[in-house]
This record gives C-alpha cells, sequence and structure tokens, in this order.
C-alpha cells in the first residue's frame, strides 16, 4: 500500500531529524503516530507546556488527510487553549479538511503547521460554541454530514 | 348551492381571463448585467395560450440537455477568447457562467484573470504522460525506474497512479468536479478536462462529467434541481427572487414531482415562499401545543364513543348514532355549506371577550389552532386518501379480473385520486395563506372559493369509501365530481394569483422577500 511506503519514508526522515520543539512519541504501526509539540516563544498561554498530537492516517494517506487531534496523557495534560482547538481536542485548521490538505504536507509539516498556528495565538479562547459542539459530537472530525428535510406529500 | 357557485365561478374566471392576455404579468427588467445571460432563454420561450394566471412558463432538462447547452456555450465563447475550449471552461465555471463579464474581464485583464485560475503560462501543447531519469514521487516515494509520472504546465510532478488515485478521490469521495487543484502544495492550478481525460477511468468520467453539470446548474439563476429524491431533471424557469412576492411559481418535473421554484418546497400555491417560511417556522416552534390536534381518534359530539378516521374523507358518520358531522370543527354535517354556516373561516371574538392579555394570548392561539388544524387535517386527509386509493387499485385490479372490466374503465380512480391530492394540497395552504390575511374586500371571496373547493373535495373524498362493487355504477358521478374539483382549484388559485400579483392582499406581517 502507497501509506506504508510514504509512512515508512517519512518514518526515516523523522527518525534522522526533527525540527526544534517536535518530538516523535510513538510510532510502531501504520496507522496510528504520537507526537509531542511545543511552543518555543516566550507565548505566555503555552510557556511550559508540552502538547500530544495523535495521528491517524488512512490506507488512503497521504490523498487523504489524516486525522490530527490533541489528546491528554499523564505527561501532557493540557489541550492548547485556541479559538481553532475544541476542548476535546478536535483542531478546526484548514489544512487538515479537504480543501486545504496536499498530499505532499506530511506528519512533519502538520505539527510545524500546528506550532506556528499556537505561536501566533494570543487569546485565551476556545471556538464559539465550544461546550454545546464538545457535549454534542459524536462525529469524527470530517464527517460533517448534510440533511435536507424532504417534504413529501 | 349550485347557484352560488355559479356565481364565483363566472365572476372569477373573468378576472383571471383579462389577466391572460398580458402574457407572463412578470416585469420587464432584466436590464442588469448578472441576468443578462440566462442560459438557454431564447429559443425557448414560447408563450402557451392556455396559460392560466398562476402558472409560470418553465421547461424541464435532462441532463443531457444540460450537457449540450453547457458545450453550445463553451464553443461560442472559445471562438471569441480564441482559446480551446478546456480552457474556455475553465473560464466560464470561474465566472459562474457569466459569459459577458467574462468576456469583458478577459479583454480588460486577460493575463491576471489566466492567472486567478493558475492557467497563465503557456497553455498550448496536449498534456503528456512522461517518465523520467532520476524521479521520486512526493506522494508515495516511490522512486523506481520507468514509473510513469504526469505534470500539468505547473510543473508539479507526481507518479501517474498517485495522481489517478488523487483525482479519484477528488471525483468520488468529495464530489469535487470544477474547481480541483493541482495535488503540490499551495498550487492554484485548476486540472483541465484534457488531463483529465488523460488520466481517470471511464466510470469516473460520467461522474466527473455528472458534476459539472451539477456546479452548471447551481451556478444559474435561471435553473434549478428537482428536489425529488433520485430526480435527475433540472427546471429552467425565469422567476426571480425579487418576484416571489408577487408569484407563486410552482412547477411540474417530468418526474411528477409539484414543486416551487422560488424555495424548491413542494408546491404551496396560493401563499406565497414568504408566507410558507412564517408559516413553518410558526408550526415547528408551536408544535408542543399544537401536538394534541394530530391524533385520529376522536369522540362522537352526540354520543362520545369514540371515532376512527381512516380515509381522508371529513364527513363523519358515527357507527354507533349514526350522527353525521364535520371531523374538522365537529359540527353537524347537514348545516355544511348552507350560506349561514362555515367551517373553514374563523370567526374573531368580538373585543369585550379579549379585555385582558391572557384572554388575548388566547384568543391568538385559537385563531391560529383553528387555522393549523385544517392546515394539518388537509396534509393527513391527503394520506389517507392515497392509501384507500393504493387499496382501491387492488380491489379494482381483481374486480377487472373477475367482472371483465377493462384497464382503462378503472384510470377514473386514479384521476380522482389524484385530484383529491393536489387539491388537498391546495387547501392545506390556503389555511396558511389565510392566517395571515387581514380582512379587506377581498377575503371574503377567497373564503368563498376555499369553501366551495374544500366542499367539492370532500364530496369526491366520501365516493372512496364506498364499497368497491358500488365503484363501477358510481363511475360517471365520480368524473363529475373530479372535474368539479379542478374547476374550484383553478378558480381559487386564479382569484389568489391575481390579487397577489396587483398587490390586493393586505397581510397582517410584515413579507419580505
Ligand atoms: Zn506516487
Ligand atoms: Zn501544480
Ligand atoms: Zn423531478
Ligand atoms: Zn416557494
Ligand atoms: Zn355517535
Ligand atoms: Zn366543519
Amino acid at each position: 500500500m502507497s501509506a506504508t511506503r510514504r509512512l515508512q519514508k517519512e518514518l526515516l526522515k523523522l527518525q534522522e531529524h526533527l525540527p526544534p520543539g517536535i518530538s516523535l512519541v510513538q510510532a510502531d504501526n501504520f496507522e496510528t503516530w504520537l507526537m509531542d509539540i511545543k511552543v518555543l516563544d516566550d507565548n505566555p498561554l503555552y510557556r511550559g507546556d508540552t502538547y500530544r498530537l495523535k495521528f491517524h492516517f488512512s490506507s488512503s494517506y497521504p490523498i487523504e488527510a489524516p486525522e490530527v487531534t490533541f489528546i491528554t496523557s499523564p505527561t501532557t495534560p493540557k489541550i492548547p487553549m485556541h479559538p481553532h482547538v475544541y476542548s476535546n481536542g478536535i483542531i478546526c485548521l484548514d489544512l487538515l479538511d479537504r480543501q486545504g490538505w496536499s498530499p505532499v504536507h506530511n506528519v512533519e509539516s502538520v505539527c510545524m503547521s500546528l506550532q506556528s498556528m499556537l505561536t501566533g495565538n494570543e487569546k485565551n479562547e476556545r471556538p464559539p460554541g465550544d461546550a454545546d459542539f464538545v457535549k454534542s459530537n459524536r462525529r469524527r472530525p470530517r464527517d460533517i454530514s448534510f440533511y435536507f428535510h424532504d417534504e413529501k406529500v | 348551492m349550485d347557484s352560488d357557485d355559479e356565481f364565483h365561478s363566472g365572476q372569477s374566471s373573468d378576472d383571471f381571463m383579462i389577466d391572460d392576455d398580458s402574457d407572463t404579468g412578470l416585469p420587464e427588467d432584466d436590464s442588469d448585467i448578472d441576468e443578462v445571460d440566462i442560459g438557454f432563454e431564447s429559443q425557448e420561450k414560447i408563450t402557451k395560450p392556455g396559460r392560466k394566471s398562476y402558472e409560470v412558463e418553465f421547461k424541464v432538462y435532462s441532463p443531457q440537455d444540460i450537457q449540450s447547452y453547457q458545450d453550445k456555450q463553451i464553443d461560442e465563447v472559445s471562438t471569441i477568447l480564441g482559446q480551446p475550449p478546456e480552457i474556455t471552461a475553465i473560464l466560464l465555471r470561474h465566472m459562474r457562467w457569466n459569459k459577458e463579464r467574462l468576456i469583458e474581464q478577459y479583454m480588460d485583464a486577460q493575463e491576471q484573470m489566466l492567472e486567478n485560475v493558475g492557467l497563465d503560462q503557456d497553455i498550448a501543447g496536449p498534456p503528456r504522460i512522461e517518465t523520467k531519469k532520476n524521479f521520486m514521487c512526493d506522494i508515495c516515494c516511490d522512486d523506481q525506474p520507468g514509473l510513469e509520472t504526469f505534470a500539468m504546465k505547473c510543473g508539479h510532478r507526481f507518479c501517474v497512479p498517485c495522481y489517478k488515485h488523487y483525482l479519484s478521490r477528488k471525483i468520488k469521495e468529495e464530489g469535487e468536479a470544477a474547481r480541483i487543484r493541482c495535488p503540490g502544495e499551495d498550487c492554484n492550478r485548476i486540472v483541465d478536462s484534457k488531463s483529465l481525460d488523460l488520466l481517470v477511468a471511464t466510470d469516473l468520467k460520467e461522474r466527473y462529467q455528472e458534476l459539472l453539470t451539477r456546479t452548471y446548474v447551481d451556478d444559474k439563476e435561471n435553473l434549478k434541481w428537482c428536489p425529488a429524491p433520485n430526480c435527475v431533471y433540472a427546471v429552467d424557469c425565469g422567476v426571480k427572487q425579487r418576484d416571489l412576492l408577487k408569484i407563486v411559481p410552482t412547477v411540474h418535473c417530468d418526474c411528477g414531482h409539484n414543486f416551487c421554484f422560488g424555495c424548491t418546497l413542494t408546491d404551496h400555491q396560493p401563499a406565497p415562499c414568504a408566507l410558507v417560511r412564517k408559516w413553518l417556522k410558526k408550526c415547528e416552534d408551536d408544535s408542543e401545543t399544537a401536538n394534541w390536534i394530530s391524533a385520529n381518534t376522536k369522540e362522537c359530539p352526540k354520543c362520545r364513543s369514540t371515532i376512527e378516521k381512516n380515509g381522508g374523507c371529513n364527513h363523519m358518520t358515527c357507527r354507533k348514532c349514526r350522527h353525521e358531522f364535520c371531523w374538522m370543527c365537529m359540527g353537524v354535517w347537514s348545516e355544511h355549506g348552507t350560506s349561514w354556516y362555515s367551517c373553514n373561516r374563523y370567526e374573531e371574538k368580538s373585543g369585550s371577550d379579549a379585555r385582558d392579555a391572557q384572554a388575548k394570548s388566547r384568543q391568538s392561539l385559537e385563531r391560529y389552532l383553528h387555522y393549523y388544524n385544517r392546515y394539518a387535517n388537509h396534509e393527513q386527509s391527503a394520506k389517507l386518501d392515497k392509501d384507500i386509493y393504493i387499496k382501491t387499485e387492488k380491489k379494482m385490479s381483481q374486480l377487472q379480473n373477475s367482472s371483465g372490466m377493462s384497464w382503462i374503465e378503472v384510470q377514473f380512480l386514479e384521476e380522482a385520486s389524484r385530484a383529491l391530492q393536489q387539491c388537498r394540497q391546495t387547501l392545506k395552504w390556503t389555511y396558511a395563506f389565510a392566517f395571515y390575511l387581514a380582512r379587506n374586500n377581498q377575503t371574503e371571496i377567497f373564503e368563498d372559493n376555499q369553501k366551495d373547493l374544500e366542499m367539492a373535495v370532500e364530496n369526491l373524498s366520501e365516493m372512496f369509501e364506498k364499497p368497491v362493487d358500488q365503484l363501477a355504477k358510481l363511475k360517471v358521478d365520480m368524473l363529475d365530481k373530479t372535474t368539479y374539483c379542478n374547476k374550484r382549484r383553478v378558480i381559487l388559485l386564479s382569484d389568489t394569483a391575481d390579487n397577489l400579483k396587483a398587490g390586493k392582499w393586505e397581510f397582517n406581517v410584515e413579507l419580505t422577500g
């Protein structure tokens, strides 16, 4: 499968070299990887914290974007505060949706984009409607379903 | 009853006959640029001579029709711009099929425009599949020698299997067509149809064309998809958003579905779209209050035994005491249709009854329930009528076998059923319409028309409940009643449409387009 070969290459590259503030936590299969990111500058919102990202790859990766969410763990207890990050870890970033994703992006570039998204942020807030969304959402991040109410007689 | 009906029918048909001569009746101001180009208009505009004032001009198109109109426009513009058809198609889609504006902007700033859609470089030369030395695909990381690769003019080169996978995903899973971009990072180049032809399998090409047609229809104001599930037709109608306070543009798709071109809901004549929106919103908001009405069982007003409604007819006869009453108002049936009794009209209480706020709010709820009750009842009855028809249809085919009646001879039932459905659909919306109507000298005529149609419908509906062995004998009577129903419907719709066009209705709410 193309996903496997591509991920193998990515893994080799990540093991060789990682950009500052990004580390590989777990990649023992080609379905789910864990990465940690740190914000490097002195942004008071994120100072001293490490955040964990879970990458989930389908067999169509990288044609299809990976599913990327923030998760908590004993060593990374926080979901970063950001107007595009829901408190359940779901991220709303154009890079990760259908329109914005390009197959030439990779795990490293996603990590770097998220890192810089946090770096540039000054708002200590969640997306509007966070509480409702977190309470009601049972869908996977990219499954937006439409319905129309048809009025048959 | 007869003389009364004749009086109204004569008067109303005169009204709409006069208006019938005045063409479409719509304001003829297609002046602004946005609307000059309305697809395949000109050659199609035939004014149907017998058109009623509540009917609009429209045309139904198959996907093939739309495809060929699309191609025709592309060819036309292609000649003017001096660009190959596949480039022209991208530009037209980019400009949402506004060909005048495309030509104008293209003439003004050709380079800028081509750059905007990622067509800025040398655009001649056909796309090719090539093998390159020392190539590694950035998507799959494959670097085998002899690997087939593809790139558009932007130079973002990937292996053919990856390119194919990418395109098929976009088309199949994501439903994209007109604006699929190059897989390269931040590249705005749109994959043109020639490149697509080279890379995608035949079954996907069909899907791709389908999607292109879809965006073509979506991009045009005069075209709309029939909203019926699985229907593939589109309807072309010139009625604009701003006309919707003056006209209710019901169109009839070839699949049999009747819908409003303005809002794509199921036919809601005579109520204008804006009222329909308000009404549906109100019904949704007040659904709790109105729920108690919904049940299919009620008590006989005389002997209190439970009566179940199992047909669409509102003329109820209690099995136990033989009391005849109206399901809707629970009034005595024999009093229906006489001059002093009216089931359809809501009698406003005198001012003294409603002095304090609580009484006022109760009164407004009562008023709402009066109309809602009748609205919901016709909706429900239409369903029950249909059930009965389906049952009858089965029995009729049995009867055909046993008595030798021909298939043609039983068609009157189908016609009657269709008339019932349609008239109930109209009646249903007359109640939403009436709810928002402020009293003036037109309202009485409206209520009379409503009552006449309602009585006609109930009389026909009643016949469906007759035992099957009697139906054959009732054929002539049923045909007459069907014709009469249809006639009453035409009268009611013509009258409301004429007054709507002339701005003669007054509403108790503000209507905004
Ligand atoms: Zn590849
Ligand atoms: Zn490109
Ligand atoms: Zn249809
Ligand atoms: Zn409408
Ligand atoms: Zn009774
Ligand atoms: Zn009644």
